[in-house]
């Protein structure tokens, strides 16, 4: 990372975490000085770069380098924010100033403010998030071209590739409030994935496969992710369209993720006080099946999702959200709590590594259970009504019968409503995707309408 | 590339810096000195303000400001990109010495001499931020908000929203580009909540384009937005489980219009078939619709959303004919994929911003009208849908397969339009869809101005519009097999 940082747009480091923070503190300072009777502020700082190769050949070596600053004042119960990219001393102060000329305009509201102080984080844990990776753009370049190339390897159907990219970011964030909270750390992320492009009878489908960690010893060799890539899109070559009808339906760990994502949204609090989720007044009911639990872990060490506080300083902890199948708490963010007469969940920001136990040990045994149905691979499309639970989106995948994959299926909707669809969950397999902060393998549901021919 | 705009572009963005031309001449002449088939640098400020409305009062107002030079040097098919937030020469410098890292081969290219035209003026180059007051702003939301209330009393929630950008852009480019432009962009959005015996249903309306503000004062447009997301909620309400299958599908003009966007629009970017990933590489010359259709990428259309008097490379924007009955015409470029096709280039070079790379975007996309009364579309059909307002859609490229979800149907039974039906998604191939297309209607409409397309990870504003059509089978997603 060091060599990098030498020859990218300034010769500063990614980061230095003591800057940033007294960048904080000067904003809220000013804001005070303004009269703003409480603020807060956020900034972070990120660089790195990302390469792509496409048939062999060096396509885009694109350096990163982007920072930001936010900040909110309050006046009383009036707020306004404002941000930059910009953190010149005139640029940041004419920020600030801009924030407070909106407060100026914007209602008192009840709800409005900082989160409790007992709340802030006390002691902030190294949750290891920073894993600098040590790679020159030129041996990037050799590892997406080894990535390409075993992908190519494959299968001579393979005639065309959308390229291999290797992506390194690394840099630090803070965010501090005039009740005296100022916390920060830094974290990286890297990233390995590749696209491929199949033919067959004029038919063409492609298919990728990704890997994403924030250590990058967590990164799946080159060679098998461009293996991975290659193998899928072969798999989707010749599909067929099928007939209208009603399946059980199995969501690949990958598309399942989505399912997670869903529930998530509606039992946010944001979605909640403005009464616009499926999952309005539905603590302490059986939303999944009572072999189902849900939990999250903002301290997982290097986790994706992984956290010590929230976007309003607020420590984050570890909890279930879902026990034998019942909703044991929302998604809550300060602002929301207090809509809801509730306590923040250390939310302000969204969820901390989420993860659905299993039931099955793997793809294959869900299979076996579902005996006759199809695996969805890929779901297309925003489909999907938080407000009333209903669910109809584009998928592709397979067709299964004796427990086994028998083809690939393609242009099909799969509908229905999330609360079903919820208390429909047969099981969940233990092919966990862990390449995100929502964290689950596979899941079986009952049954879906499948519109197709 | 009027002379006005470029000297107000200068004004913001190079004399602060105390940047010269010959400044840009000089950084550019190194790279070239590399052997760089072509290199540019994109200077851009923005001014971003948003007002939202919720609970009946305007409780939230941000304000964003972003500046920046992206440096970019393309050697045969590879590029290298490099950007800085600081717009000051040592910056700049450094951005083209990363950038130019990619120079391999290539042959020595000559740096051009400046070559500016006045150019097209689609939209007034004045800052729409200040059109209007804060006092203004915050009662056209408060308007808004009582309008839907006072409609219906089914109403429990509005949540509206105003937004307005102010961006000024400059090319500068080896080719010999100078260029600038200033791009007002203004948008607001009503969306509501009903409640009706336990039932919630949402509706949302909005529009915008590249004007000022006064344009939602304008002919009651901010509280026609409250009325129109007031109207779709209170059909939701009724709306049953729609059907499921492949049926006769009647999309309504104007905002359904995503059909094109994805069925054909993405598929005829100038990067997807010079890779030969898409469904309609080497077709050009080919019947890939049916005869009623001629679909045209406009970006020279006056205040629209998806407008632009330049594009981000510098090109004029204009209106490009992608399907003329039915026969692929052509794609879509940017400078890279139209040399690298020894096509020429069509003003659809785009970025989200100077911290990413140019790529062929759409701007305007649309269907051109045909004969039929929409009245008659609709009498065509035994049992079908007729799908008038959507949500968004997706594309796979490279398989053709698309979707787009209805947040407003209805059954048509015996040629009459009947109940509505529930939000469902439609799935099509887009070269089959297109051909399915057996009746276009005389009533092309363009949407409001709400439309962002992504690609890459970029998006930008666009806008889609058509006539009302009728597609002879397309997969409707319902629940009711």
């Amino acid at each position: 990372m060091a060599k990098l940082m030498a020859q990218n747009t300034t010769a500063r480091a990614a980061y230095d975490l003591d800057q940033l923070k007294q960048l904080v503190g000067d904003i809220l300072q000013q804001a005070k000085d303004l009269g703003a009777t409480s603020a807060e502020a956020g900034v972070n700082s990120e660089a790195g770069f990302s390469v792509t190769v496409r048939m062999g050949e060096v396509e885009t070596i694109e350096y990163n380098r982007d920072k930001g600053l936010g900040v909110t004042v309050y006046f009383g119960q009036r707020k306004g924010s404002a941000s930059t990219t910009d953190f010149r001393p005139h640029a940041v102060s004419e920020t600030v100033r801009a924030a407070v000329d909106i407060a100026r305009y914007t209602a008192e509201d009840e709800y409005a403010g900082l989160a409790d102080p007992a709340l802030m984080a006390r002691d902030i844990p190294d949750l290891q998030l920073y894993q600098p990776w040590d790679i020159t753009p030129d041996a990037a370049v050799e590892m997406a071209k080894e990535c390409e190339a075993a992908a190519f390897a494959v299968d001579k159907r393979l005639h065309n590739s959308e390229g291999a990219y290797i992506a390194t970011h690394s840099g630090a964030r803070v965010y501090g409030n005039s009740n005296g909270f100022v916390g920060g750390y830094p974290s990286s992320r890297h990233s390995l994935g590749c696209t491929m492009i199949g033919r067959e009878n004029d038919e063409m489908q492609r298919d990728h496969w990704y890997s994403l960690s924030r250590n990058p010893a967590g990164l799946e060799a080159a060679v098998s992710v461009g293996q991975k890539a290659a193998q899928r899109t072969v798999e989707r070559l010749s599909a067929r369209k099928i007939q209208t009808g009603k399946l059980p339906v199995i969501f690949s760990a990958e598309a399942a993720r989505g399912l997670l994502g869903h529930f998530i949204r509606a039992i946010n609090g944001s979605a909640l006080y403005r009464k616009s989720s499926f999952l309005l007044d539905s603590l302490g009911q059986a939303i999944f099946p009572d072999f189902i639990e849900i939990q999250e872990q903002p301290h997982l060490l290097q986790g994706l999702g992984s956290s010590p506080f929230d976007s309003e300083g607020v420590s984050t902890r570890e909890r279930r959200i879902i026990e034998a199948g019942v909703l044991q708490g929302y998604v809550l963010d300060s602002y929301a709590a207090r809509h809801l007469g509730m306590q923040t969940t250390g939310n302000a920001g969204g969820v901390h590594n989420l993860s659905i136990n299993h039931q099955a040990a793997d793809l294959d045994a869900l299979l076996r259970q579902m005996d006759k149905g199809i695996l969805v691979t890929e779901v297309m499309g925003q489909g999907v009504n938080i407000v009333t639970g209903d669910y109809s989106r584009g998928a592709g995948g397979f067709w299964v019968e004796g427990g086994e994959i028998q083809y690939p299926i393609e242009e099909f909707t799969l509908a229905g409503n999330l609360r079903q669809m919820y208390r429909g969950l047969q099981a969940v397999a233990g092919d966990v995707d862990r390449r995100g902060n929502l964290l689950t393998g596979s899941w079986l549901i009952d049954e879906m309408t499948i519109a197709g021919d | 590339m009027s002379k006005p705009s470029l000297e107000l572009a200068r004004a913001a963005l190079l004399t602060p810096a105390g940047l010269s031309e010959s400044d840009l001449e000089s950084v550019l002449g190194q790279m070239l000195g590399r052997s760089i088939d072509h290199a540019d640098m994109y200077f851009q400020s923005s001014r971003h303000e948003s007002w939202m409305l919720e609970n009946g009062i305007v409780k939230e107002g941000s304000h964003n400001i972003e500046q920046g030079v992206g440096v970019r040097a393309i050697s045969g098919e590879k590029t290298g990109f490099a950007y800085s937030d600081e717009i000051q020469l040592p910056a700049l410098a450094q951005a083209a010495k990363t950038a130019r890292v990619i120079a391999a081969g290539g042959h020595e290219g000559k740096l051009k001499a400046w070559s500016t035209r006045d150019g097209q003026q689609l939209y007034l180059p004045d800052d729409p931020l200040v059109s209007l007051g804060a006092d203004a702003k915050v009662a056209l939301l408060k308007a808004a908000d009582a309008e839907a209330r006072r409609i219906d009393p089914r109403v429990t929630q509005v949540i509206a929203t105003l937004s307005g950008v102010h961006e000024v852009i400059l090319v500068a480019a080896t080719d010999g580009t100078l260029a600038g432009d200033v791009r007002p962009l203004v948008r607001m959005n009503v969306s509501v909540i009903v409640e009706q015996d336990g039932r919630r249903e949402q509706g949302s309306a909005g529009g915008g384009g590249r004007v000022d503000f006064s344009y939602f004062l304008d002919q009651d447009r901010g509280l026609g937005f409250a009325r129109e997301a007031v109207r779709q909620a209170l059909v939701n309400l009724d709306a049953e489980d729609a059907p499921a299958g492949n049926m006769q599908v009647v999309l309504g003009p104007g905002w359904p219009g995503v059909l094109l966007h994805e069925a054909v629009g993405h598929g005829l970017e100038g990067d997807f078939n010079r890779k030969g990933s898409s469904v309609f590489s080497d077709r050009i010359g080919q019947q890939v619709a049916s005869k009623l259709c001629t679909v045209v990428d406009d970006g020279a259309m006056v205040n629209r959303r998806g407008s632009l008097n330049i594009d981000d490379e510098g090109i004029p924007s204009g209106r490009n004919v992608l399907i003329e009955n039915g026969i692929l015409k052509g794609y879509m470029q940017d400078k890279l994929n139209a040399r690298l096709m020894k096509m020429p280039v069509t003003g659809n070079g785009r970025r989200e911003s100077y911290s990413h790379l140019p790529m062929p975007r759409m701007t305007n996309t649309y269907m051109q009208p045909g004969e039929h009364n929409p009245a008659e579309i609709i009498a065509a059909v035994e049992n079908g849908l007729y799908a008038v307002n959507f949500g968004g859609g997706q594309v796979d490229i490279t398989s053709g397969k698309f979707v787009f979800s209805t947040s407003e149907a209805y059954l048509i039974e015996k040629g009459k339009v009947t109940r509505p039906v529930k939000g469902a998604t439609l799935i099509g191939n887009g070269p089959e869809v297109m051909q399915r297309i057996t009746m276009v209607g005389n009533d092309l409409s363009l949407d409001a101005g709400v439309g962002v397309c992504g690609k890459e990870g970029q998006s930008v504003p666009v806008g889609v519009g058509q006539p009302t059509l009728l597609v002879d089978g397309l997969t409707v997603g319902g629940t009711r097999s």
